[in-house]
């Protein structure tokens, strides 16, 4: 039982991670129904930038608490700004092109950023600081809990929560799943889809980049192509969760870090890979489109 | 009511898909306050008008004027921001989005949707009220025709386009909605109808275009071309 309940937290806090990254790929498949293949790519830049501004702000400021604060806003707003020019360079040009020219550009951006970060960092993995939040760790009933998990539980389902409210109670995020549904019907509400696409890749990226500062500072070793495991992970949980359906991609980025946050605990970690591959097969027989993916009948 | 206003002018306009001119070379008006059909066969390039004009689609050549301002160059929110909203062909509702969600988007362009237009909508299409938190996708056929009038309507726009609405509706349905276009007129704004069902268009329009092929082959004040033989003949089903 004991197991069970530490994998349990220890899963949901991978899975919370993989929630944020899966938010992104589900996101921009709605609005543009394209895999954004660098989206993983992107996560991996952002723990580089992260650990950057992170050793920067370590000299200049002692409080953790406000070196974390600014790590995560500063890296936010980096990453969301390289999503929108990785939409504007590799996706828009190529919008009423085959679907088949937006996926090669979508793999050859991801092949860019990760050289890109090989080129800049170097192919050696970097190490993110170990003492950057303190170790407390609380034992409760023989389960345990670290200040750490605690805080990527709290602001990933923080953030979740926010972007549900935002998704489907305001004016801009309804506008959103209108464009995701029918772009042209969304033009003739008075829509600028271009500015809801441009959005999109700004929300996507910047979970994304903190899922990158959860990854660097929860497993603290990251290397320059940590994108392609974790992106592929975090596809994964949205194609179970159901593509394009955001409280899919939360719900599959749970579902799957729970999952393999078991096989570890029971079997071993070798064999997690390969059964995440087998779960989602089975998902995929059952229901083709998804745990919370919508039955395609209404298309157009 | 003799100095008319124009509030749309069309000319000389062609629009291409590729190398195939769906829309080749036409003109028309439309006066403030009128009801304007256009009618025409399947594939004569009603939609393909309407699409142009609204921005979706670019022409290839000619002009599309509104009060003054050239639109053939202006991506379509702005359009929709000028004041011409449009029911699109085949209503085009956002299915997952529940009715009341669907009539907001359509005040999109405003900083907040008017409260007194959106009760005007759901006095328009009491069936809409009554279903105000549904699935738009869960509505019948007629009420997704409703829907997105309304939806068109929410914008305030001052010209409404309004494609093919009675398409694949019961008669009483398309009576019910062409009494809504009769009532939309009478509020004020002007309607440019495209239609195939020639009779009831006539019925309700000051003036009509007849499109074959992509070319404009006849106009005239809607009694005229109601009496005409190749009216009667081509759209009404009668023999001479
Ligand atoms: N997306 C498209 N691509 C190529 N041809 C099209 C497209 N849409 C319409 N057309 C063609 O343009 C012509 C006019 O179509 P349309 O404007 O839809 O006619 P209508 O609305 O009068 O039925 C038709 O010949 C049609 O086949
Ligand atoms: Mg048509």
């Amino acid at each position: 039982m004991d197991i069970f309940l530490q994998q349990l937290i220890n899963g949901l806090t991978i899975g919370s991670i993989y929630a944020l990254v899966a938010l992104g790929y589900t996101m921009v498949y709605g609005v543009l129904k394209l895999i954004n293949f660098a989206h993983g790519d992107l996560v991996a830049f952002s723990a580089y930038i992260g650990l950057v501004v992170m050793m920067q702000l370590s000299g200049a400021i002692s409080s953790s608490a406000v070196i974390i604060l600014l790590t995560f806003i500063v890296t936010m707003i980096i990453i969301a700004a390289a999503g929108v020019t990785l939409e504007r360079i590799a996706y828009r040009p190529l919008r009423s092109a085959p679907r088949l020219s937006a996926v090669v550009s979508a793999l050859g951006a991801s092949l860019v950023i990760e050289n890109g970060i090989m080129l800049i960092w170097g192919p050696r993995p970097k190490i993110f600081p170990a003492d950057i939040v303190p170790s407390i760790n609380w034992n409760i009933g023989g389960v345990y809990i670290g200040l750490l998990q605690l805080l990527v539980l709290v602001i990933s389902f923080t953030l979740m929560f926010i972007l549900y409210f935002f998704v489907n109670r305001t004016k801009l995020g309804t506008a959103m799943r209108a464009s995701a549904i029918d772009q042209d019907a969304a033009r003739l509400m008075g829509i600028n889809v271009n500015k809801i696409i441009m959005t999109t890749f700004i929300i996507g990226s910047a979970l994304g980049a903190v899922g990158g500062l959860f990854i660097g500072m929860y497993y603290r070793g990251i290397y320059f192509n940590m994108g392609w495991i974790y992106g592929l992970n975090a596809f994964v949980a949205a194609i179970i969760g159901g593509i394009g359906n955001i409280p899919g991609a939360m719900l599959g980025g749970l579902l799957l870090g729970v999952f393999n946050a078991l096989i570890s605990g029971y079997l071993s970690s070798s064999w997690a890979l390969a059964l995440t591959y087998v779960l989602l097969i089975v998902i995929m027989i059952f229901r083709p489109t998804g745990i919370l993916g919508e039955r395609v009948a209404e298309k157009v | 009511m003799s100095e008319k206003e124009v509030l749309l002018k069309v000319e000389d306009l062609k629009v291409a898909y590729g190398s195939i001119e769906a829309v080749r070379g036409i003109s028309f008006e439309v006066n403030k306050g009128e009801v304007v059909t256009i009618l025409g066969a399947n594939g004569a390039g009603k939609t393909t008008t309407l699409r142009t004009i609204s921005g979706l689609l670019k022409a290839k050549a000619g002009s599309i004027r509104y009060k003054n301002l050239e639109l053939t160059s202006l991506p379509a929110h702005e359009i929709v921001a000028l004041g011409i909203s449009q029911s699109p062909e085949g209503r085009r509702v956002f299915g997952t989005l529940t009715v009341e969600e669907n009539l907001k988007l359509g005040a999109y362009t405003k900083k907040t949707y008017n409260n007194a237009t959106l009760s005007w909508m759901y006095e328009l299409f009491p069936r809409l009220s009554e279903r105000k938190s549904q699935l738009a996708g869960t509505l019948s056929g007629g009420e997704q025709q409703m829907l997105a009038i309304g939806r068109a309507l929410m914008s305030e726009p001052e010209m409404l386009l309004l494609d093919e609405p009675s398409l694949g509706l019961a008669p009483v349905l398309v009576k019910t909605i062409f009494d809504t276009i009769k009532q939309i007129k009478q509020s004020g704004v002007t309607v440019l109808l495209v239609e195939q069902n020639a009779k009831a268009a006539l019925k309700l329009a000051d003036k009509g275009y007849v499109l074959e092929v992509g070319k404009m082959v006849m106009k005239g004040d809607s009694k005229t071309l109601l009496e005409s033989p190749q009216i009667q003949e081509a759209y009404l089903g009668k023999k001479k």
